[in-house]
């Protein structure tokens, strides 16, 4: 089972750039494609890549299936959330103006942190289905 | 009447409604579950066709602002088909955890021996 | 201020209930977050229906975006009087979730539930109050995801059969949905309801439009469940967990009837539908054709929660013919029939529920002589039953009378015999069970059987009682039904 000391040290190499990959993407999305997104099945592509060089026990302490649960919702949150506070600051429900002092940062604002949101989500539910799928049937 | 040039004028709503009506028959011919629900993918990757070429203008660009270009594409249909893919993933991977569930209490996924079973 | 966000707040508070659901393990406190969720729902919709009662409609610009750009929340007598309905359901269910969900959904699972739920109150809801087209398809899939979970929740593995055929129909339906709307969005250039409906009189080339139309009825028709289109119905309601159940069948169709009344109504307009289209006499044989075959099928069915789903059917029956008549009083009754059946079907559900939750069965060989051991509970099923045979001081009357006058109106008066012929056949199946469980003796699966809980009792007392009360005072339901059905026939085009 030697033979594969190459694949696990081009993981452990390749890992921080596939996720700063997907903080590229992530950021990226506001002025070309990318967004939550790519950026989540980017960041959930890590994980499975790892999981399937490293086994699933390990990739499940990288990423505990509880943490998973809770980023799924948590994204939709921090979604609803940035809508709710534009709410209290006296637009409508998802009017990104009110978040900065002028429209187009607010915009941008709102835009940035929904996004921020989606990817959450996004890598949550990627790397949850892939638990799921590969831990049935043990 | 429908002339020649109307058929051919309108070939993207041909394609449109030849995967419908094949994704519509895997759907009622198929006994097995996953294959019903790939029948149903290709029914709603129809739709995604429908909306995507209405939008499409021949010669258009992508909708971004610049003085070089005059013509473009309207981006709503893109927009709201890409929420139609992700609720069309939601509803394909609902329905595949459903048949794992279903071969776990059933031992089968072909519908007929299942009714079978349930009439014991 | 807080006014002004209402109708967002209609949509955003079940959302982010059922996400705090979602990060939630113990169901108990699941159960709490969805009970001060939906207990918040009525008000928000009885004080925007009142708000719309007194000024007129409410246009609400979801982000800023100015509708037609944006997506406009709009709310009229019709989707105000709906929303209402949906949200009271949902908030009278709800005390009575906890012991039963307790009773029939495997702890771990519980919070989940309580997540589906308040996701498809979400999507139910949101189908209502919005005038988009496009997002109403997304609601309209919000809603039908958490079904197909909540069905799948049921202990027995036919739920699991219910929800995949359910997934596969209510897909279809879902997409012949879109294909309707992306031909209307092609022709105008439009999603806004409202839009769509001022530019449909300039648009030359009518053959998109009617395909448009025919998508539209079928995918909305499979989701209400009109006669033929309603096969996934009888197994979804007999096989889900009794709550679910209670609440499918109080709201997901009838706000499923809303949507199809706003094409209609408002977008293509009367004239377009009912006089140039002959959709009058299509549904009318669909509806006929539902109030009898479904309501002979109930007769024979041998497990309770299966007769009431065919019952629904066939009420769902009803409220088409209502829109069939597409007159005044005809309009109005299928209004009216919406909101009391929804009530009565509620009732009876959570009855069969609080007997399942006893005697872990709904087979009704097993019920025999419930009627001395659960008195209250099978008191209140004979009077909802009552109710939908429609007899003279029910809510039921209310809308077969106001459905009999419609009729009527248009001169058919072998359209009122028809509708007495069917009110005898649900005598026959609500009969049968009353004759099993109040004239039979005992029997031994009813032996140990006692009252249910309070908290399961109360609930289903309270739709009973509102039975009985909307079938005496009728200004809050045949009233502002009267309102929106005028509003309906006087965009008059």
């Amino acid at each position: 089972m030697r033979l594969d000391v190459i694949f696990r040290a081009t993981m452990k190499i390749m890992m921080p750039f596939i996720l700063v990959f997907a903080l590229y993407v992530q950021f990226h999305g506001d002025f070309g494609p990318g967004g939550g997104f790519q950026a989540g099945v980017i960041a959930a592509a890590m994980v499975i890549l790892y999981a399937i060089i490293f086994g699933l026990d390990a990739a499940k302490r990288l990423a505990p299936p509880r943490l998973l649960e809770i980023m799924i919702p948590l994204g939709v949150l921090i979604f609803a959330g940035v809508g709710a506070i534009n709410m209290m600051l006296g637009g409508n429900f998802l009017d990104y103006s009110v978040l900065a002092h002028d429209s187009v940062h607010g915009q941008e604002y709102g835009i940035l942190l929904v996004e921020g949101g989606v990817l959450i989500t996004v890598a949550g539910t990627m790397t949850a289905i892939f638990y799921l799928i590969a831990g049935r049937g043990r | 009447m429908i002339g020649f040039e109307d058929i051919v004028a309108h070939y993207n709503h041909w394609i449109t409604v030849f995967l419908m009506v094949s994704g519509l028959y895997i759907v009622v011919a198929r006994g097995n579950m996953v294959k019903k629900l790939i029948g149903l993918s290709i029914f709603q990757t129809s739709v995604y066709l429908l909306f995507i070429s209405a939008g499409k203008i021949l010669g258009g660009t992508a909708p971004i602002i610049s003085e070089d270009y005059q013509v473009y594409s309207n981006p709503l249909p893109h927009v709201l088909i890409l929420t139609a893919i992700v609720v069309g993933v939601a509803t394909l991977s609902l329905g595949l955890a459903l048949v794992v569930r279903i071969n776990e209490a059933y031992g089968t996924i072909e519908e007929d021996e299942i009714f079978a079973e349930d009439e014991q | 201020m807080i006014a002004a966000q209402l109708p967002a707040l209609q949509i955003v508070i079940p959302l982010l209930g059922a996400v705090l659901t979602a990060m939630m393990r113990r169901g108990s406190w699941a159960w709490a977050v969805a009970l001060a969720v939906s207990w918040t729902m009525p008000l928000i919709a009885g004080s925007l229906l009142m708000q719309v009662l007194s000024t007129g409609p409410i246009s609400y610009a979801l982000g800023g975006w100015n509708p037609p750009w944006g997506i406009e929340y709009r709310i009229d007598a019709l989707n105000g009087f709906v929303l209402v309905l949906v949200s009271l359901i949902g908030a009278v269910i709800m005390p009575y979730a906890r012991v039963s969900v307790e009773k029939e959904i495997a702890p771990k699972k519980q919070a989940w539930f309580y997540t589906m739920y308040l996701l498809c109150l979400c999507g139910l809801l949101g189908i209502t109050i919005t005038n988009d087209a496009f997002n109403a398809f997304v609601f309209l899939e919000v809603s039908s995801l958490s079904t197909y979970a909540l069905i799948a929740l049921g202990r027995d593995r036919r739920a699991l059969l219910a929800a995949y055929q359910y997934l596969i129909l209510g897909t279809i339906g879902a997409t012949l949905y879109v294909i309707g709307v992306g031909l209307l969005y092609t022709m105008t250039g439009t999603l806004n309801l409202s839009d769509i409906a001022g530019r449909l009189d300039g648009v030359e080339n009518i053959r998109p439009i009617l395909a448009a139309l025919a998508f539209l009825t079928v995918g909305i028709s499979l989701k209400l469940a009109l006669f033929p289109l309603h096969v996934w119905l009888p197994n979804a309601y007999a096989y889900a967990p009794s709550v679910a159940t209670a609440f499918l069948a109080a709201t997901a169709t009838k706000v499923a009837v809303y949507l199809l009344l706003r094409y209609y109504f408002s977008v293509f307009g009367v004239t377009f539908v009912f006089e140039t289209l002959p959709v009058s006499t299509i549904l009318l044989t669909l509806s006929l054709a539902a109030m009898f075959g479904a309501s002979i099928v109930a007769v024979f069915q041998d497990d309770v929660k299966r007769m009431l789903a065919y019952s629904s059917v066939a009420q769902i029956g009803y409220i088409t013919l209502g829109i069939a008549l597409a007159n005044q009083t005809g309009l109005t009754g299928g209004i009216v029939h919406l909101f009391n059946h929804a009530l009565m079907k509620g009732a009876l559900f959570l009855v069969i529920g609080a007997v399942f939750f006893r005697i872990g069965s709904v087979k009704l060989d097993d019920l025999a002589g419930l009627g001395r051991r659960m008195p209250i509970t099978m008191g209140a099923f004979v009077i909802a039953g009552l109710s939908i045979i429609g007899t003279p001081g029910t809510a039921g009357f209310i809308s077969k009378w106001y459905l009999a006058l419609g009729a009527l109106e248009q001169g058919s008066w072998w359209l009122v015999l028809l509708l007495v012929a069917s009110s005898f056949i649900s005598i026959v199946y609500i009969g049968r069970v009353v004759e099993v469980t109040w004239f039979r003796p005992v029997g031994k699966m009813v032996a140990g059987a006692r009252e249910p809980p309070t908290s399961m009792l109360i609930p289903s007392l309270i739709l009973v009682a509102a039975t009985i009360y909307f079938g005496f005072d009728t200004t809050m339901t045949a009233g502002v039904a009267e309102k929106a059905a005028e509003a309906l026939l006087g965009a008059n085009r």
